[in-house]
């Protein structure tokens, strides 16, 4: 029974997880790390769009809404 | 009294995240009337005004909301270039309560500032609401700051805020620890985040999000997402069109008696019949009708509007929108930007000051005319009555008149996202830039101020306009319409002629292409112009009754085609006069205005000469 990693854009809507690793670019990168998304950060998928992308994402008791671009930057831990 | 000892003026600088009501902070310091919307960008220039405490005189300084202090986007590096260069006495961050985590963030970056701090914990009536406990007196002995709770909405705790900034800017605030190193790193600054919410904060409710979390699932749901979008638009403009007809009617009414009773008065002045005339029926008649026509429903429009702001629903709508944008490689804040298109496209423009790409920026401004105004919605809906629905009668005719009008405005859209894309592949070429929409709490609208304070907005927006835009246009007009060229023929004719070809060509014709230009200024005196064409008369008139109107209009050559490309040509020719120097002042680029009236203009005449050949070769 081992972890499962995957990146947040394939995290499933009602699901948990912890942030690992961000690959993002510079700027990116410290942009979700003002917002809150650092290594051990728990998130949840709370609501996906029609299309799947953008998917609205829970953190640190706020909602913020990020493209698949920058999702799949972002490894997780389930 | 004297003074306090000290500085006659001290300077404080308000701090904060988006939407955490920094603004209303501001507002209840200064007794200042800026607006506060509920998303994200909302304060989009820096904003100063007034206060005294005991005797001693502050200076309140609203920048706008930031997440960082580490400079990503031009608000930040404007707020952290004031902060540091600033004489600035005290920092206020203001914070939000319910979402203590990420404002602390923010807040322990400020503390390496080594200015005075005073931590103002704003929305304590929300955390309330949702069972979140806070210790301010450990969390002030956590952070070494005096912190302050506050509900600004209810003016709670402001005097207790003064009292600590005054307090903070005589002895020069103390910092009780080095924070410089974990502050700077992210991960070590959420860190020391955490242990100190661990000892301060306790949530009574573990899932105090619920609420809203069912609200977005069906706001922003798989099925229910785009309907309640249409349902909510298509009532927005059903109010506005049912709610301004009486007061349109009554303030024509006011405006004709005005007029009957101020020719006879000026002309027992003595002033020449001419300039009588001039006067009454070029300048007090278009200021009448532009009055008449646009007070109403901006009156009615943009309170709702704001409702929907402060209630947090907007963002949801970028949200939902935001594939669309993409793929248009725009952003998705467009969607924003073009709502407030819908009230007034200038207000549109400004607007786009929440877009943070330049590029998207420039896209979202250039594009945001092709939405109808507020202005143009009376001729829409006026052509729409005349030419579509003249089969139905009572409420069946005013709601299909109002899901005709949807129709165009999703047409409007549609033509938005095109062109938008096109600008992306040509003039404006680029890659969408990164995304991140905040989707704040829904939080209930306090409906008294804002309707009052909207309406009192929009009067004044209404008669500034009205005085300098439509008055001189009125002129203008009149001159047209009673100087004449040789044979009794009046310069408004030569043109219409002049005119006509192209006209014909786009499935209108002379005089409707002619008022289309000469509307330039203000949108809504396109139909009193066309009138005023076709009747030969000498100055704008409007004709009450719309049977009338539609038996005037078909007996100069209108058809269901003309009244088709009539209303397309008016989602799709260029902006309004003010629209387009507002676009000037916002990219400080005369090319940019001049390509804001180019690009509608010619998409238009494309557009409509396809309809109008297609048109024929099926009729």
């Amino acid at each position: 029974m081992g972890k499962a990693y995957l990146t947040l854009n394939k995290l499933p809507q009602g699901k948990c997880a912890c942030v690992k690793t961000l690959f993002a670019d510079e700027e990116v990168k410290r942009r979700l790390e003002d917002l809150g998304l650092v290594t051990g950060t728990k998130v949840e998928a709370v609501q996906k769009s029609r299309s799947g992308d953008p998917t609205a994402y829970y953190f640190r008791g706020t909602v913020i809404a990020l493209r698949s671009e920058q999702a799949r930057q972002i490894l997780v831990e389930v | 009294m004297t003074l306090c000892k000290g500085k006659p003026e001290y300077i404080v600088a308000l701090v904060g995240n988006p939407n955490v009501g920094k603004s209303t902070v501001f507002n209840a310091l200064t007794g200042l009337r800026q607006h506060t919307g509920n998303w994200a960008g909302k304060t989009v220039t820096a904003a100063s005004g007034n206060y005294s405490f005991a005797g001693q005189s502050y200076k309140a300084i609203d920048l706008p909301g930031i997440y960082s202090l580490e400079a990503i986007s031009a608000d930040e590096e404007a707020a952290r270039q004031f902060l540091l260069s600033e004489d600035v006495d005290a920092v206020v961050v203001v914070a939000d309560a319910t979402a203590l985590e990420r404002n602390l963030s923010l807040v322990l970056q400020i503390l390496t500032l080594k200015i005075p701090v005073v931590v103002c914990l704003n929305l304590l009536d929300e955390a309330r609401k949702k069972r979140i406990k806070i210790d301010i007196d450990k969390l002030s002995e956590q952070l070494g700051v005096p912190v302050v709770g506050t509900n600004a909405r209810k003016g709670r705790g402001l005097e207790q805020l003064k009292k600590k900034v005054a307090g903070v800017c005589t002895d020069g605030g103390t910092l009780e620890q080095d924070l410089q190193g974990p502050a700077s790193d992210a991960k070590q600054r959420y860190a020391l985040v955490e242990q100190i919410c661990a000892r301060c904060l306790v949530f009574g409710k573990k899932d105090y999000t619920n609420f809203d979390r069912r609200l977005d699932h069906f706001f922003m749901g798989k099925w229910t997402a785009v309907p309640i979008m249409l349902l909510l638009l298509a009532l927005v403009f059903w109010i506005t069109i049912a709610g301004a007809n009486y007061p349109s009617s009554m303030l024509s009414v006011l405006f004709i008696n005005l007029e009957a009773a101020a020719k006879p008065l000026l002309l027992d002045i003595g002033l020449p019949t001419a300039l009588v005339s001039l006067l009454t029926e070029g300048l007090l008649r278009t200021l009448g009708w532009v009055i008449a026509v646009m007070l109403p429903p901006m009156a009615i429009f943009f309170p709702l509007f704001t409702l929907l702001e402060d209630s947090g629903y907007l963002p949801r709508v970028a949200f939902n929108l935001d594939n669309c944008f993409k793929r248009a490689c725009a952003c998705g804040k467009q969607s924003l930007t073009m709502c407030m298109g819908f009230g007034c496209n200038a207000c549109g423009v400004i607007g786009c000051r929440i877009i943070q790409s330049p590029r998207e920026k420039l896209i979202a401004m250039l594009t945001n005319s092709f939405v109808p105004c507020n202005g143009r919605f009376p001729t829409l809906i006026a052509i729409i009555s005349m030419f579509c629905v003249t089969a139905f009668s009572g409420i069946c005719r005013s709601l299909l008149a109002g899901l005709l009008l949807t129709a165009l405005v999703v047409f409007a859209v549609l033509m938005t996202l095109i062109i938008s894309k096109i600008l992306s592949k040509t003039l404006l070429k680029g890659l969408p830039s990164s995304v991140t929409l905040e989707l704040p709490p829904y939080r209930k609208p306090q409906i008294g101020t804002v309707v009052v304070r909207s309406l009192l907005d929009r009067t004044i927006f209404v008669l500034a306009r009205a005085v300098k835009v439509a008055a001189p246009a009125g002129v203008l007009i009149w001159l047209l319409a009673n100087i004449s060229v040789g044979e009794g023929v009046s310069l408004l004719a030569v043109l219409t002629d002049f005119f006509s070809p192209l006209g014909r060509f786009l499935g209108l014709d002379g005089a409707i292409l002619l008022a289309f230009i000469l509307a330039f200024p203000a949108n809504e005196i396109f139909l009193p112009l066309v009138i005023m064409n076709y009747l030969q008369l000498g100055g704008i008139v409007e004709i009450e009754n719309l049977t009338t109107l539609r038996d005037l209009l078909v007996a100069n050559g209108w058809t269901g085609l003309t009244a088709l490309c009539t209303m397309v040509f008016c989602l799709l020719h260029f902006p309004c006069g003010t629209t387009v120097l507002t676009i000037k002042k916002e990219t400080g680029s005369l090319k940019w205005a001049l390509i804001s009236i180019i690009i509608p203009l010619m998409t238009g005449c494309v557009v409509c000469a396809v309809i109008n050949g297609v048109g024929r070769l099926i009729i």
